[in-house]
């Protein structure tokens, strides 16, 4: 719509050009340039999105306009960046260029959760960028303060004033980010992947609440993101970036619909999109890898003199649900709903009570020493692939380590298992001598990979194992696991806040919400036809890739928030499920 | 807050009896006889078993030690065996010194260790940082007897600044309480280094910086702020260093402490005097580690105590 509004408008104003921007960061190979020659200028009142993969400029871009590049690793080799009134911020002295941030750009960032100073109150952070500024007196500070709270919609404003960080959501500290870059009112907003870190429902708020106060006071957005859909729904021009280098620049709508290079369109191509996979062949549901029944996992939180389990967090209750050999099965919901949990339960990660049988074999109530062999059948693929390999040990060990400790083979058995490993994931086999940080995202996921098939496993549990890679690559991951199921005959549970990747990936859908399942059904059935208010809410959150579709609001959530946490003896109210089609399954409303 | 503080109160009381059931079975131990000791040499071995028996030093050990223990319930240390005297008189004529030697101690280490950490980390890599860093591992590394010395022979020998040893004035009280101060000094140096070097690297500093705030201002309000919390549990631990270097330092400097009290009860196995002191310095140490708790939540709001 603003694409529209801008045509219409007089002749767009700059009031930021960049030209001819190159960046260099210092690394033990020399330097190395990570922006190349770019240029671009930024139109009052537009949102102009930088978009691309890791590794492509796009933050850096954002730093060097700011000045915060980090010192003295990465400095700016070229080019100029000119404010409209003339003033270059490339080489601008530190002096100078604190009179630009936050009273003409401000900027906000990827991690809410760390980019607010947790010792000091929600109110001193933001009174004080504006005594800095001197943009009212230390007496309005406080008045001035809540009013910016109040402007980025956060409940009981007052209250925050007085709070520290660690006290309030991911999607209200981002809130207050907002409000601590609007407070001088700057010209420019520069958002650096601003909801990356948050669920797909608080992003769509967060987003919505962007594009309200540009609105309101004709700010002019540059946002810096992966995301496509988001890319789709917020800009009015796209800059394409890869290596440093610009790819493609074009208007939202004319890049989403004829992109001019090829690199523009493999990155459109590899998005993924709801409703657009194709079918899945029916899974033989004959017996099942995975059977779960009446899971629950309870952790106890102390207090009082002795220290005794005062309260329990309910992180899940009462879950079930089968997997059969071939078949993935999707378990979604917000951060904190308890889907992690119910993966590190089944593999006994975490204490938990119920029935968990693995090809068959009942874990409840065996030692550590009965369960092991069970263990085998069942691994896990973790988000982080940086961090959940050993930094100091090489891959092709890591690889052969639940061989070795298993003792399923040695010598040169194990030399050629891993080898076999290696070229199954899609990595030569000489590379096992390496270490992780030499390899990229995708291919330590790979490794991962590889380790957990090591085992020759029945079931694996990918925890969010696609979220943190690039979508080219993303894609092709995913395109492994296909596979590698395909031919083993793998059972899947696979947890993801990401809606698009699970319409891809999935036979069945499982949405959970405050440690239980609300909806449970096909793909389709859950995804094309949701039914609960919570598996519909979530639906349209998703940021569609498309700048033609304009996604309706995001649904209010029916009822209050709720807390997983009881008091000792006190149960969670479960909620009845009711079949309203073959295998479709819903929660009660009432609950 | 209530509930974690008798909880707390209730473990230090735990775990001043284990130290006092070692510190007794350890003294029984000693292939010493300490009623010979108050006997003399030429004290007949009747002399000798009267006094044992005097002091109840021929009763089995757990007598001994219950015996021990109600008069601690009731503020007994015992009697020492030499001087003739309450030991709690003694330990309470002595504690001033100690305490002013402990607090001077403290404020020199924190004032030289967390400036020299900070002033480090800023300077990262530099050679002021390389120059600090080799000073503060040399004060680590050195033994607080050979420190003391060389202080003395330069500032109190050499130079004649400060008096040679005593009590009494300020003059008096540097030279021990840089000596004990500067071991703390490498050791909070160092921490403080590499915790502003982390909290340098934070996102929150980078926002800082976003605000368009001075060096000066994101240094004190954002930096030193957060790079401090990991040094306050950092000085509860630091006392109980303290306290084993004070029967030390003491002795070097002359100084009518605690420490120098323990020094003399041992060589004469006094055993009731080093009973005292041993309990006395443990609850300074459990006392200091229980504040240092108690002070963390005032500091970091995202501690709670439970």
């Amino acid at each position: 719509m603003t694409a529209e509004e801008n045509s219409g408008r007089a002749a767009p104003r700059p009031v930021l050009t960049v030209s001819g921007l190159s960046v260099q960061v210092a690394t033990p190979e020399g330097a190395k340039t990570v922006v190349e020659d770019l240029s671009f200028t930024l139109n009052h009142g537009e949102t102009l999105c930088l978009a691309g993969e890791s590794g492509s400029g796009k933050s850096m871009t954002a730093l060097a306009i700011m000045g915060l590049l980090p010192y003295p690793m990465a400095r700016i080799s070229a080019g100029s960046i000119r404010l409209a009134d003339g003033t270059e911020l490339a080489g601008a002295s530190e002096r100078a260029l604190r009179k630009v941030r936050a009273m003409r750009i401000s900027m906000i960032f990827q991690e809410p959760m760390t980019s607010l100073n947790p010792v000091m109150t929600i109110g001193r952070q933001l009174s004080e960028v504006l005594l800095e500024h001197k943009v009212c007196t230390r007496a309005e500070a406080p008045g001035r303060a809540l009013e910016l709270l109040r402007d980025v919609q956060i409940t009981e404003a007052e209250k925050r004033l007085g709070q520290y960080p660690h006290e309030l959501s991911g999607g209200m500290r981002q809130r207050v980010m907002i409000a601590i870059a609007l407070a001088c009112s700057p010209e420019i907003l520069i958002a650096d992947e601003p909801t990356t870190a948050l669920d797909v429902t608080v992003q769509a708020e967060v987003l919505e609440l962007i594009r309200a106060l540009q609105r309101e006071h004709g700010t002019t957005v540059l946002m810096i993101t992966h995301d496509m859909g988001v890319v789709a729904e917020m800009a009015d021009r796209v800059i394409v970036l890869r290596n440093g280098r610009q790819e493609e620049a074009a208007p939202v709508r004319t890049l989403f619909a004829a992109p001019e290079t090829p690199y523009a369109r493999e990155l459109l191509d590899a998005v993924p999109r709801i409703g657009e996979a194709p079918a899945r062949p029916a899974p033989d549901r004959v017996r099942h890898t995975v059977d779960v029944e009446d899971l629950s996992v309870r952790f106890p939180m102390r207090g009082g003199i002795l220290n005794r389990v005062t309260a329990q967090l309910h992180a899940v209750e009462g879950v079930d649900f089968r997997i059969a050999p071939g078949e993935t099965l999707a378990l979604v919901g917000e951060s904190g709903c308890g889907k992690s949990t119910i993966g590190k339960a089944l593999l006994s990660l975490v204490p938990w009570q119920g029935s968990i049988r693995i090809d068959g074999q009942q874990m409840a109530g065996l030692s550590p020493r009965a369960l092991k062999p069970i263990r085998r059948n069942v691994q896990m693929v973790f988000q982080d692939p940086g961090a959940s390999l050993d930094a100091r040990m090489t891959v092709g060990k890591q690889v052969a380590e639940p061989l070795v400790v298993h003792g399923l083979a040695s010598g040169s058995e194990l030399q050629d298992r891993v080898e076999w490993l290696f070229r199954r994931v899609g990595l030569p086999p000489d590379h096992m001598d390496r270490f992780p940080h030499e390899f990229s995202g995708g291919q330590r996921q790979r490794i991962c990979i590889a380790r957990a098939l090591a085992l020759r496993p029945k079931a694996i549990v990918a925890d969010e194992s696609v979220s943190a890679l690039d979508v080219s690559v993303q894609a092709r991951v995913l395109d492994l696991l296909r596979e590698l199921q395909e031919e083993e005959g793998l059972a899947y549970l696979f947890i993801s806040h990401d809606m698009a990747v699970i319409d891809q990936v999935a036979d069945r859908v499982a949405v959970m919400n405050l440690g239980q399942i609300v909806e449970t059904g096909s793909r389709d059935q859950v995804l094309r036809d949701p039914q609960h208010s919570y598996t519909r809410r979530l639906l349209s959150a998703v940021p569609i890739p498309d700048p033609t579709h304009l996604r309706p609001p995001v649904l209010p959530r029916e009822g209050p928030v709720g807390s997983p946490v009881r008091p000792l003896g006190e149960d969670v109210t479960r909620f009845a499920m009711q079949e309203i089609a073959p295998g479709h399954w819903v929660a009660d409303r009432a609950a | 807050m209530w509930a974690y503080l008798i909880r707390r109160i209730g473990e230090s009381l735990l775990i001043l009896l284990g130290i006092s059931l070692v510190t007794f079975v350890l003294l029984y131990l000693v292939p010493a006889d300490p009623a010979r000791q108050i006997a003399g040499r030429s004290a007949t071995a009747e002399t000798v078993a009267n006094i044992r028996a005097q002091l109840g030093l021929d009763q089995p050990f757990h007598i001994q030690y219950i015996r021990y223990l109600g008069n601690l319930l009731h503020g007994d240390l015992g009697r020492s065996y030499l001087q003739r005297t309450e030991v709690a008189e003694l330990i309470e004529a002595r504690m001033p010194a100690t305490l002013l030697l402990m607090l001077a101690a403290i404020v020199v280490e924190l004032i030289l260790g967390l400036t020299i950490g900070a002033v480090a980390a800023l300077k990262r890599n530099s050679a002021l940082d390389q120059t600090l860093m080799v000073f503060s591992f040399v004060t680590i590394s050195a033994p607080q007897f050979v420190v003391g010395i060389l202080l003395l022979y330069v500032f109190a020998v050499q130079l004649q600044w400060f008096p040679i040893g005593g009590y009494g004035t300020f003059a008096h009280l540097v030279l021990p309480a840089v000596t004990i101060g500067l071991l703390g000094t490498g050791w909070y140096s160092r921490m403080m280094r590499s915790s502003m070097i982390d909290v340098l690297a934070q996102d929150y500093v980078r926002t800082a910086r976003a605000k368009g705030l001075g060096r000066l201002r994101i240094i004190l309000r954002h930096v030193a702020p957060n790079a401090i919390l990991p040094i306050i549990a950092m000085i509860g631990i630091d006392i109980g260093l303290f306290m084993s270097g004070i029967v030390v330092v003491e002795s070097v400097f002359g100084w009518p402490g605690i420490g120098q009290l323990a020094w003399q009860a041992i060589q004469r196995i006094d055993i009731p005097i080093i009973m005292g002191v041993t309990l006395v310095s443990a609850c300074f140490i459990v006392l200091g580690n229980l504040i240092a708790d108690l002070v963390a939540p005032l500091v970091d709001p995202r501690i709670k105590l439970k």
